[in-house]
């Protein structure tokens, strides 16, 4: 196998005293759907976090690309091909559906405040090109007819799928999802396992997504990785991971060890 | 698109300012100083909506800003401009007031790059510390007059000058917020953890909201001194800056058209207001309590859809 896309070495984050993440080893390749799972509490939030350079590690090494992502910030590395949605959805609450996803594209461009100020040929060109790129995608996810509504005031399973479009709007290499079925009833879910599938194979990404809904999980990913206060305990394929005693420990709390 | 014409409208705005400017002698003296007044406070309370509308860093330190540039700008005409001939006045004044803006700029980022990583509250309290440290710090020096001030600067604020520079700010605001790179100011607005992973540098962003707004509130304490012709520490104190952070409040935040005719119905409402002596000020008060339980919106929003602003 070539280099992974993504590579998380022996990654440990201590906040004070708790040591939310220890020891963690996680490697995902160009194109591959790789799933996150673990109980409440396990630090799944958390590794995104480190992922996207919220947090910084206390030990250990993150490679994206074949380079470290250490000691960048957020929008570093969303430059570098890192995009994600929130667990709690992060739209722009005062702008549109269009100028959410306008925000995002301006990461690859080299316009800034002396094109916004002068307005010269090369700006309004600029600003026809962004919005072609937004409405192309907009239509794809059908979420052209409500470009000036308000992001926020979209139906809830538009801003989840909203905010897929923002992150797809950076030109992602790699998608992080942090639990994008919350909330959805099991018609809503089944729609999105399709868009999953569907983004990942239209824009050639590798996707991370961590998720509680087993059968989300179980339905797309190819592999899983499962976390409990911040160790790995498996990783493997759906159908390894459902027959695993210590994942099924964590999630039932069966005394496997003490029995 | 609002801002295709937008050069244009600048330079006509600009053009008619002159152009009233040239007849302002057969003007009411009292309606002429009021309407500049009125052109100060806009730039002030547009520039200030860059940083606590648009970018939603809530600032109390624009007087500061303004004192900056207002006692420089006054030095730097008080030394070589009241002794140069005519026509060299206008360029002297001119570069006195970028020379202003400039250096209030300059404070903007040395206050802006260490207390930008404080949110909310604790930012409001430490611009409010940086207005007064600002206030204290021309109070005690000599150079600048002390507690006295600066006297006899050269009434050289005109109705051109100030609309002109008016319609200035009001069009820097307008496109650098109305373009794909300012669609960044409000995502720091509305979301800085989400902005940051959608590649927007927060910090960036916001240290150009706090740059460019003390620029134009250097520019506009610049225009202040040449129109009232005396500089007195004590016309910069809290107060100034509240009476500016109401302004944008009233006008609603981010919405560069209402704070506008904010900035214009406030300071007109002062002067009739001044005859109740030391009551102005409870009325003023008041009436911005009644305004804001009834538009806490601000007074110029009207219902339509925040992220259209201009």
């Amino acid at each position: 196998m070539s280099e992974p896309l993504l590579e998380l070495r022996d990654v440990t984050i201590r906040f004070g005293g708790l040591t939310a993440i220890s020891a963690f080893n996680l490697h995902i390749g160009e194109r591959e759907l790789v799933g996150l799972i673990g109980p409440n509490g396990a630090g799944k939030t958390t590794a995104f976090n480190l992922i996207t350079g919220v947090y910084q590690p206390t030990d250990g090494a993150i490679n994206f690309g074949g380079r470290t992502t250490l000691g960048q910030r957020p929008h570093h590395l969303a430059k570098r091909g890192i995009a994600r949605t929130f667990q709690n959805i992060r739209l722009f609450g005062s702008m549109s559906v269009f100028d959410n996803v306008r925000t995002a594209v301006q990461v690859h461009r080299s316009h800034g405040i002396r094109d916004a100020l002068v307005r010269m040929g090369g700006f309004r060109r600029g600003e026809a090109d962004v919005e072609k790129q937004v409405m192309e995608l907009l239509e794809i996810f059908s979420l052209h007819t409500q470009r000036d509504e308000n992001a926020k005031s979209l139906p809830y399973g538009d801003q989840r799928r909203l905010e897929i479009v923002r992150a797809l709007a950076t030109k992602p290499k790699l998608l992080l999802l942090d639990e994008p079925a919350a909330g959805m009833n099991p018609t809503e879910k089944v729609e999105l396992m399709k868009l999953i599938r569907f983004v990942q194979e239209k824009f050639g990404l590798a996707v991370l997504l961590v998720e509680h809904d087993m059968k989300v999980v179980m339905g797309i990913c190819e592999r899983i990785a499962v976390l409990d206060y911040g160790q790995k305990i498996g990783e493997g394929t759906p159908a390894e991971i459902q027959k695993n005693p210590k994942v099924i420990a964590a999630y039932l709390g069966q005394e496997v060890e003490h029995a | 698109m609002m801002h295709t014409g937008a050069k244009r409208s600048l330079l006509t705005a600009i053009l008619i300012a002159i152009v009233v400017s040239l007849f302002s002698a057969h003007f009411n003296r009292y309606y002429r100083d009021v309407a500049i007044d009125v052109a100060i406070n806009i730039i002030l309370a547009v520039s200030l909506n860059l940083i606590n509308g648009h970018t939603g860093q809530f600032s109390l330190g624009h007087a500061g800003f303004m004192a900056v540039g207002g006692y420089i700008a006054a030095k730097i005409t008080l030394v070589f401009g009241v002794a140069a001939a005519t026509w060299a006045q206008p360029f002297i004044f001119l570069g006195a007031l970028v020379i202003g803006g400039i250096v209030a700029a300059l404070a903007g980022l040395a206050v802006g790059v260490p207390s930008l990583r404080l949110r909310g509250d604790y930012l409001a309290i430490v611009t409010l510390g940086f207005g007064e440290i600002i206030r204290v710090i021309f109070q005690t020096s000599e150079t600048f007059g002390a507690a006295t001030g600066l006297v006899a600067i050269p009434k050289w604020t005109t109705l051109g000058w100030g609309f002109g520079i008016a319609a200035i700010t009001v069009y820097v605001v307008g496109c650098l917020v109305n373009s794909t790179y300012g669609r960044g100011f409000l995502a720091v607005h509305d979301d800085e953890i989400a902005a940051g992973a959608m590649g927007i540098n927060p910090v960036r962003y916001k240290v150009t909201a706090f740059v460019t707004g003390a620029f134009f509130a250097g520019v506009a304490g610049g225009l202040y001194a040449h129109h009232k012709t005396t500089l007195s520490p004590s016309g910069f104190d809290f107060m100034k800056s509240i009476d500016i952070v109401v302004m944008v409040i009233l006008g609603g935040m981010g919405n560069t058209a209402g704070v506008i005719a904010a900035a214009v119905i406030l300071t007109a409402v002062q002067e009739p207001l001044r005859a109740l002596g030391p009551l102005r000020m409870v009325v003023f008060a008041l009436l911005i309590i009644v305004l804001m339980m009834l538009r806490p919106q601000g007074l110029f929003s009207f219902g339509k859809k925040k992220g259209a602003n201009a």
